[in-house]
Order: C-alpha cells, then sequence, then structure tokens
C-alpha cells in the first residue's frame, strides 16, 4: 500500500486507529533495530573500515576539541625556542620562528576537517543533483550536463581548483568552492547511471501511471534508491578533498594565515630548514596522511558493504 | 577501425572548445580584476587610472566580453597565447622550454608506476587473503594516503640526509644521455608514481579477481594447464583492458602531482611553471598552461581509447 501513497487510487481509510500507532510504534523499533544491526554487522564484517571511521571521528573530535587539545598558542612566535628537537615541553618540537609544532598540527585539523568535509558536501551534492536531473529527464538536459561533465573531466582537479582560488582569492569559503568545483563530475557520473537504472523499475512506472509527479517520483522512489551510491561516492571522495586542500596550502594558495594549516607548515618556505629540523616535516605530514587514510578506509569498507555489486564477495 | 579513429578525433573538437570556454569562463568570469592584481592593488581608487587603463589594454580586458571571448579563441587556434606578463616572453615559447621535461617525467612515472603496480595487483588477487594480499594492500592504501608533496620531500631529506647525495643539476634529453636523465627524473617519477601505482594495483587486484570467476579460466585449469599459464596467458589478458581505462583518472591526478613534485624538485617544467605564473599573477601564462594540461588528457583518453578498440574488437563494431 505504501508505493501507492499519494497516487490518485482512493484505498477506504482502515477503521483500526490503534492498531496503526502499534503498527508504527513497532516500525520505528524495526528500524532502530535493523539500523543497529547493521551498525554492528559492519563493525564485525568490516573492522578496517571501522578503523577509518574511528580515525576520522577521531579527528573530528581533535578538530572542534583544539582550544582544550593544544598546550601552546599555536600563532605565538617564540624567538628564544626557536627549532627545538621534541622535548617534554614541546611535543613534536617548534619551528622556526619558535611556534609549537605539536598546537598547530592540533589546530591544523580545524582546516583541513572543515574545508575537506564542506567541500565534499558541496561538491558531491550539486554533483548528486545534476546527475539526478540529468538521469531522470534525459535529452536534452541530459546532453547538456553530460557533456559539461565531460569537459571538466579534461582539466586536472588541482589544476581547476589553483585557477578558481586565483581568480577567486584565497579565504576558506573560496578555498572550500575551488575544492568543491572539480568534485562534481564524478559524482554527477556515478547517480545518473544509479537513476537510469532505477527509472526503468516497476514501481517507479506504477508511480507514474496514478499520476505522480516529476517531483514526486524523484523525491520518494529515486532519492532512496541513490541514497546508497550517493554515500559510497562522497565517502570516497572525501580523502581526495583533504589531499587537494592540503596541495592548494603546500603550494600557497590554500586558507590564508594566520590559521595553520598542515599543508602549508609543509611549505617551501620551511622547506630549508627542514635538513636541519627534520621534525618540522615529519607532523604535518602524518596528520594529512592518517586523515586521508582513515577517509580512504571507511569509504572502501562502505563501498564493499553498500555496492550490491561487490555484496557477498 | 579507420572510422572508429576519425570518429574519436572529431568528438575531440567539441570537448577542446569546451575546455576553451571553461577557461575563459573561470578567468574572466569569476570576480577578481587581472590588471588590479598586477598593479599589487585591490582597490581601483589608489590606481594610476592611465596605468590601470594601459595594463587593462595590453592583457585584452578593455574589450567586452564576447569580444575577448573570440580573441582567446582565435589565439588558441594559431597557438598564440600572447605574452607572458612574468618573462615577458610569447608564452607558447616559454611552453616549448618547459613541455619536454614534464613529459618525460610523466612519461617515466606511468612506466615506473605499471611496472610496480601490475605484478603487485596480480599477486594480490592470485593470492587473496593471504600475507602477500595484505602486504600489497597496505602498499595500496598508503600509496592512496600519502600527499605527494610530503613523500617529495621525504625523498630529498632522506637522500641528502642518510645518503648525502643530490639528483645531479644538468638535465639531458633520454635519447642523449639516457642514465643521466634516468638519475634526474626516478625520484621524482617515484614521488608522482606512487599513487599511480596503487590505483592500477587495486584495479589489477579486483579485475584479476573478477576474472579468475570467469568459465574460461575453469576451462583452462581443466584441461590441466599450468596455474602460471592460467593467469599469465588467459587471466590477466583479459583482466588488464579495465587497468587500461582508469588510465584517464591518473593522468588527472599525474597532472596534480606533477605540479607539485615539480615544486619540490625545483624541475622547470609546466607544472613548476603554473606554480610560478599563478605567484607572478601572469594570466596569460595560467590561461594556457591550463590549456595545454586539458589538452594532454584529451589527446591521452584518445590514445587509450584507439588502443582499448584495438585491443577488444567488441568496442570497435560497437
Amino acid at each position: 500500500m505504501p508505493e501507492l501513497e499519494g497516487g490518485a487510487l482512493r484505498i477506504p481509510a482502515v477503521p483500526v486507529t490503534t492498531v496503526e500507532v502499534t503498527d508504527a510504534a513497532a516500525a520505528r523499533a524495526r528500524v532502530v533495530s535493523a539500523a543497529w544491526h547493521s551498525l554492528t554487522s559492519f563493525l564485525r564484517r568490516k573492522p578496517l573500515g571501522a578503523i577509518g571511521a574511528v580515525v576520522l571521528l577521531i579527528f573530528v573530535a581533535v578538530a572542534v576539541l583544539a582550544p582544550v587539545l593544544a598546550t601552546h598558542d599555536p600563532d605565538l612566535n617564540n624567538h628564544r625556542a626557536r627549532i627545538k628537537s621534541p622535548s617534554a615541553q614541546h611535543w613534536f618540537g617548534t619551528d622556526n620562528f619558535g611556534r609549537d609544532i605539536y598546537s598547530r598540527v592540533v589546530y591544523g585539523a580545524r582546516i583541513s576537517m572543515s574545508v575537506g568535509i564542506l567541500a565534499t558536501l558541496l561538491g558531491t551534492l550539486v554533483g548528486a543533483l545534476a546527475g539526478l536531473c540529468s538521469g531522470f529527464f534525459g535529452g536534452r538536459v541530459d546532453q547538456t550536463v553530460q557533456r559539461i561533465a565531460d569537459v571538466m573531466f579534461t582539466i586536472p582537479p588541482l589544476v581547476l581548483a589553483m585557477a578558481i582560488v586565483t581568480m577567486l582569492g584565497p579565504s576558506m569559503v573560496n578555498v572550500t568552492i575551488a575544492i568543491a568545483i572539480p568534485r562534481m563530475p564524478n559524482t554527477n557520473r556515478v547517480i545518473r547511471s544509479a537513476v537510469l537504472g532505477v527509472k526503468e523499475s516497476l514501481f517507479v512506472e506504477a508511480s507514474r501511471a496514478v499520476g505522480s509527479t516529476s517531483w514526486h517520483i524523484m523525491w520518494r522512489h529515486l532519492l532512496p534508491n541513490i541514497t546508497a551510491p550517493y554515500i559510497v561516492v562522497a565517502t570516497a571522495s572525501l580523502g581526495g578533498a583533504i589531499l587537494v586542500e592540503a596541495s592548494l596550502s603546500f603550494l600557497g594558495l590554500g586558507v590564508p594565515p594566520p590559521v595553520p594549516s598542515w599543508g602549508r607548515m609543509l611549505s617551501l618556505e620551511g622547506m630549508r630548514y627542514f635538513e636541519t629540523a627534520p621534525w618540522m616535516a615529519f607532523a604535518p605530514g602524518v596528520f594529512i596522511s592518517a586523515a586521508v587514510f582513515g577517509a580512504n578506509l571507511f569509504g572502501d569498507a562502505l563501498r564493499d558493504v553498500l555496492d550490491p555489486k561487490l555484496r557477498g564477495q | 577501425m579507420v572510422t572508429y579513429i576519425l570518429r574519436r578525433i572529431l568528438l575531440m573538437v567539441p570537448t577542446l572548445l569546451g575546455a576553451v570556454t571553461l577557461i575563459f569562463l573561470v578567468m574572466r568570469l569569476l570576480p577578481g580584476d587581472a590588471a588590479l592584481y598586477i598593479l599589487g592593488s585591490d582597490e581601483a581608487s589608489q590606481l594610476n587610472k592611465e596605468a590601470l587603463a594601459q595594463v587593462r589594454q595590453e592583457l585584452g580586458l578593455d574589450h567586452s566580453l564576447p569580444v575577448q571571448y573570440v580573441q582567446w579563441l582565435w589565439g588558441v587556434v594559431r597557438l598564440d597565447f600572447g605574452t607572458s606578463y612574468w618573462t615577458k616572453q610569447p608564452v607558447i615559447e616559454e611552453l616549448a622550454q618547459r613541455y619536454p621535461m614534464t613529459a618525460n617525467l610523466a612519461v617515466l612515472s606511468l612506466l615506473l608506476s605499471t611496472v610496480i603496480a601490475v605484478p603487485i595487483g596480480v599477486l594480490s588477487a592470485v593470492k587473496q587473503d593471504t600475507f602477500a594480499d595484505y602486504a600489497a594492500r597496505i602498499f595500496v592504501i598508503t600509496g592512496l594516503s600519502l600527499p605527494n608533496f610530503w613523500l617529495a620531500i621525504l625523498i630529498i631529506l632522506g637522500l641528502v640526509h642518510y645518503f648525502r647525495w643530490l639528483p645531479p643539476l644538468d638535465y639531458a634529453p633520454f635519447w642523449v644521455d639516457p642514465w643521466l636523465n634516468v638519475k634526474q627524473l626516478v625520484f621524482p617519477a617515484a614521488a608522482t608514481g606512487y599513487r599511480l601505482s596503487a590505483i592500477s594495483a587495486r584495479m589489477t587486484r579486483s579485475s584479476v579477481l573478477e576474472v579468475l570467476r570467469d568459465d574460461y579460466v575453469r576451462t583452462a585449469r581443466a584441461k590441466g594447464l599450468h596455474e602460471r599459464a592460467v593467469v599469465l596467458k588467459h587471466a590477466l589478458r583479459n583482466a588488464l583492458l579495465p587497468v587500461i581505462t582508469i588510465t584517464s583518472v591518473e593522468l588527472l591526478i599525474l597532472f596534480g602531482g606533477l605540479v607539485v613534485v615539480e615544486t619540490v624538485f625545483t624541475i622547470p617544467g609546466i607544472g613548476r611553471f603554473l606554480v610560478d605564473a599563478i605567484i607572478h599573477r601572469d594570466y596569460p601564462s595560467i590561461q594556457a598552461l591550463v590549456f595545454v594540461f586539458s589538452v594532454f588528457v584529451v589527446v591521452v583518453n584518445l590514445l587509450v581509447d584507439i588502443i582499448y578498440a584495438l585491443l577488444d574488437p567488441r568496442i570497435r563494431y560497437a
């Protein structure tokens, strides 16, 4: 019966309200227990994916709790403590301005996580919307959207992001937009093919037959069916977004100072010190790699679980 | 086959036209006035109006947008990208000087990554869920996680610190002095190639795993072939087809990697030139460079499609 909801067919209301209430409660309980079951089974079947998720959560927590976790002011220059190797006072040592590297990488998580996650969301949501319309409406809309995607696929994401930041100017919002735009075509393709798969299903046809609007079909029938591929492509995209942010910062095109960012800590200005102070190059690189590593592990596991083609392997 | 190739070449034209248009839109429509940047100010009022008008005129920004677009298109067609704002040389000459280095490095990275990736991917699939497989998967996921500029920094630090050795500073083309050429570029190629090899190895693994379940592999085994012959002669040949198709994805990542790695290793290629051009707000060069990168991608995609069609008759006749 739910398939016909909102359709033209009028089914006489069933006069058993109490049963409906218990049904709703039972349904809610079922959903909760199903969610719990899929969570525990994910943890059991994909321990590496669970590790990846935990790593990501830790980085988000570090970003949020940076003021609590940091031992020093990340931007405080201290010329008496320049280029000191790791010690009890400065856990990861200090840089050429005497700034505490541990506190800087802790604060650096803020840029990496927020820009990485926001850019991924922005890029994949816009890309998914384009893919949804492209696949659903077909024809001219499809042609136009796909040709634009073709063109975007010819420019390397980092190069496109560099060009966009150059024109928009470096700021947190602009860097996020610059990283988001190159993520769109890929999501668009994935979602489009998922939509094409679902569009011809019987339940979509049935819904159309009872007079549903396009909007209703997209919202009620297509959206639930493209959620899984969307989650897969979005998590897979996160690691790349963090890397592009780090690369932009490294090249001096990231979020401008004073906010510390991992990529900028490795930039060429610091490089002449790395030979005498290798710890300066160590912590930021390990943090970038660990965050991307967590995102990749989690993304891979989600893909294995959610992609029906891989299920059961 | 000839019709197929011709059709693919014709299809390149609208894609390249689209790329030229996209670059134009990014460079001209996004807020940000090139002339102001070049004069080093964010506010027009502080500036000498004449100087501003002159820079605008030199950049061709005094014309209306459609006129600028046609000028840019006409320039691209004649390979005239204007004069670099930074080096004062015609951009096309700068590109001609620098692109062999980048092409050299790109080819070496791709070769290096393939030579490493294919054996690792095959081993990982054939020995699924053994120690070798886990080691290979760690290799892959590490390669996908390490930022290539950090890898490049670590390589330089490692070479200088522990081996007291720096790559030779002089450059010789491969056909002049192959050994010097490889010595010069093998480390940068490793820094860009690791990520590529991780992508290929992962694709090879899943592709071989899939193929190993196919009927003809069972047939090959059933007729008593040695396992090595089954894997190398029957499975691998078919499994490598999908690996070839991800070259286009790899290229996008490779070119991003080249920009970063050329910067770390101070290699005077077009990647490094892009970074310098951005630092110097050299708009004609930035436009031209983004265009050159996209031409590379389109041309290599064409080559990949042709190779694929040569290898797989189903594509040709589809």
